[in-house]
């Protein structure tokens, strides 16, 4: 069924009518408008909030090579699930994501286990096998499907390489991704520094890690004229580096996660290894700067940067846990609160998660204009749901929400007008 | 033995913040009483007769390991070791997979020694049985900072109340000092800090201590110098300069001590470097409590792996 009206949905507050014809928007319009055809299927939304399926730009999908973590099948079922219809992925898989036979794998996979939707992006490695060493090749990479390039896992030390890699990767209109971490400062740490680190005995990285390179990033674009994504951005400092490239003029767009606008350090509190992430959660201060930046813009987008692993890979030491949570399933209920609490409207709710990572990274969106994709989805904001093994559709549960109630969860989802949950 | 009616309710000892400051008088009292085995020239009681103790020291160590060695077996319990090579950690054995497969020994008590932070809470966590913290990484280290307010006692009595206590050395990695800090303080005492900033705890501005980065300063009004051990890794990180300098301005030697309260007494957990932390004049001068500190770790974890092995004996949990 690629034609039908969705009638009574809640779209930016209002109750609406979608029509959609051969898996495209052909309107949208108030509910109840009597001109609408007839002889389409009549789908209930019964009040719920109607979203464009959203883009997910920064995820892990461990395939190849890490299965047991996650592959695109259920990667991207995590997406459907959650409410996304785009998921770009990082390069971090093994083998790296450095070659067309990777990307154009990763793709296949996409195709095979979600025929409808959701998309799978992959993010081309900048380097071969991430190592920092050589460029990988970036335009068989685009050729092959990939919309963006990252080391996203591995920080580029190099801020020659970096350099490089930018100006070869603006030749072809590839957006460089970058995870800013200084890799001295930040070595061998697993959490925050603080004053929790410091009374847990455990080594702490500094903000500044973060801040200092995304000040190079800043610099770098503005020197060579080029644009520059910020990746999952988690403390204040890196918000005023952004702020300052911004009113220069930089072509810089930034990104962060549902976590670090929730989250703080003191999860952290009895060695909580399911709270280890890298960048780490930072401070209560820090929290309240990254919810500015993405009500004012200075943040972009949100991403989840979902990064699963199988539970015995994280019941070790803290010190000794891997970093990372998953975030497809629990990202739209959990940055609702954004909307609950009044930071966000929906319609900026809907500018971070779907139409500015679309232009950023040239994705199709859902404006809910005429010929747009029917990729749209429902959301009750007052659905309960606890987050657990059973109700995650990711392979791996290493959430800091798990066995939480949420409050909102996705009922529907469609993608070029077919129903894919 | 003497118990009171004093009811020992922990499960495990991960760190002396656990304890209430009558909990730490009842098991230093206790560690008094068991004390007087130590001093025996028969050196055994049979209290912990058919108990078994797992030491279970994941990272090196002797006085700590031989310390809880000897306690068990003067209190007639059998004790068994394990350390990381030798073991199946060696061959990817996560550690609860160890753990569990010990417990599955039905062992009362496991010492864990872990170059983790919380790796013997993720172990208390788990396990049935009990577990004490001999040493996690930086965290935490409470038969040590036990030991110590043992030894002190024997010099104080319990007017720990108004005491100056100066640690000096590697704050920042250094469980002894974590712990040190929070039962010093929990006790009365005023806690100093001397370090180099590269060696401070991150936060340490919030800790209930004072510090110092210049010896001589902090010294004035001490009753108790603790020296650290320095780690020569600590310089391959690039956070000192070379053992000559640091020595030069954070070895304890007898000048240092003159300016402290007359009578201030030096300890140091152990090993000691001489000339770089503590000088040899020092370590060997009557005002040294550095082996009675190794004696009363005998004493104090005799009474912890008796609380803890004898707590649900009486139907009591």
């Amino acid at each position: 069924m690629e034609s039908f009206i969705l009638s009574n949905a809640l779209y930016l507050g209002k109750p609406v009518d979608v029509v959609v014809r051969e898996g495209r928007i052909d309107r949208l319009c108030a509910h109840g408008d009597a001109s609408l055809p007839e002889g389409l299927d009549l789908v209930d939304a019964r009040g719920q909030i109607l979203f464009p399926s959203f883009i997910d730009a920064h995820t892990h999908l461990r395939e190849p090579g890490f299965e047991w973590k996650e592959d695109v099948a259920s990667g991207l079922s995590a997406a459907a699930h959650g409410g996304f219809g785009a998921v770009m992925c990082m390069a971090n898989t093994s083998p790296v994501n450095d070659r067309e036979a990777v990307t154009r794998f990763i793709i296949e996979r996409g195709r095979i286990a979600w025929p409808n939707g959701p998309r799978v992006h992959p993010i081309g490695a900048a380097t071969i096998d991430l190592k920092g060493e050589l460029m990988a090749p970036l335009a068989e990479l685009r050729e092959a499907g990939c919309v963006a390039i990252s080391n996203d896992g591995v920080p580029l030390k190099s801020s020659d390489m970096l350099r490089r890699v930018m100006e070869y990767a603006d030749d072809l209109g590839l957006m460089v991704i970058d995870h800013c971490e200084d890799p001295w400062l930040a070595k061998g740490s697993c959490m925050n520094e603080g004053e929790t680190s410091g009374r847990l005995g455990l080594r702490g990285q500094p903000d500044a890690a973060e801040a200092i390179q995304a000040l190079r990033d800043i610099m770098l674009a503005e020197y060579l004229g080029v644009a520059v994504h910020i990746a999952h951005v988690s403390c204040a400092r890196t918000v005023d580096a952004i702020r300052w490239g911004k009113s220069r003029g930089v072509r810089v767009s930034a990104e962060t996660c549902p976590h670090y606008l929730f989250l703080d350090d003191s999860l952290m509190e009895g060695y909580n290894m399911y709270a280890r992430i890298n960048p780490p959660l930072r401070t209560k201060a820090d929290v309240q700067a990254i919810r500015q930046a993405v009500a004012d813009g200075t943040i972009d987008i949100l991403v989840t940067d979902h990064s699963p692993h199988a539970t015995h890979e994280k019941e070790v030491p803290v010190s000794e846990a891997p970093n990372g949570f998953t975030g497809m399933d629990m990202a739209v209920a959990v940055t609702y609160g954004l909307v609950r609490e009044g930071i966000l409207d929906e319609a900026l709710f809907i500018q971070r998660w779907c139409t500015q990572p679309g232009k950023l990274f040239n994705l199709p969106v859902n404006s809910f204009n005429q010929g747009d994709p029917a990729d749209f989805f429902l959301f009750d904001p007052n659905l309960e749901w606890t987050v657990s093994p059973e109700t995650l559709y990711s392979k791996s549960c290493n959430t800091p929400w798990l066995g939480q109630t949420l409050k909102g969860r996705l009922t529907a989802h469609w993608m070029g007008g077919r129903q894919i949950v | 033995m003497q118990q009171d009616k004093f009811i020992w309710r922990h499960k495990d000892l991960l760190d002396v913040d656990q304890l209430t400051k009558e909990e730490v008088f009842f098991l230093l009292d206790t560690a008094a009483s068991l004390h007087e085995v130590n001093l025996r020239p028969i050196k055994k009681a049979p209290v912990l007769k058919g108990k078994s103790i797992i030491l279970f020291f994941a990272e090196d160590s002797t006085r700590t390991k031989t310390s809880f060695d000897i306690a068990g077996k003067r209190l007639s319990a059998d004790t068994f070791a394990l350390g990381k090579t030798g073991s199946s950690m060696q061959k990817g054995e996560s550690l609860k997979d160890t753990a569990l497969t010990l417990e599955a020994m039905h062992p009362d008590v496991i010492v864990l020694r872990h170059n983790c932070s919380g790796a013997a809470q993720f172990l208390a966590e788990r396990l049935d049985c009990g577990v004490v913290n001999a040493g996690d990484g930086w965290h935490a280290h409470p038969t040590q900072a036990l030991l110590d307010a043992f030894t002190l006692r024997r010099h104080w009595g319990d007017a720990f109340e108004g005491k100056t206590v100066l640690i000096v050395g590697d704050c920042a990695h250094s469980r002894v000092c974590r712990s040190n800090v929070k039962l010093l303080t929990l006790l009365g005492a005023n806690v100093r800090l001397c370090a180099p900033r590269t060696l401070m705890p991150a936060g340490v501005e919030s800790w209930p201590v004072e510090t110092y980065s210049d010896l001589n300063k902090a010294l004035p009004g001490a009753d108790m110098v603790m020296c650290l051990r320095l780690q020569l890794e600590r310089m391959q990180a690039g956070l000192l300069p070379d053992m000559r300098e640091y020595s030069a301005r954070y070895c304890l030697t007898p000048h240092h001590l003159s300016l402290a309260n007359p009578g201030a007494k030096v300890m140091h957990p152990g090993p000691i470097m001489r000339g770089t932390d503590v000088s040899a004049a020092l370590a060997d001068c009557p005002d040294s409590l550095i082996l009675t500190q190794v004696e009363s770790g005998v004493a104090v974890r005799m009474a912890v792996l008796f609380l803890l092995a004898t707590r649900t004996d009486a139907g009591g949990r």
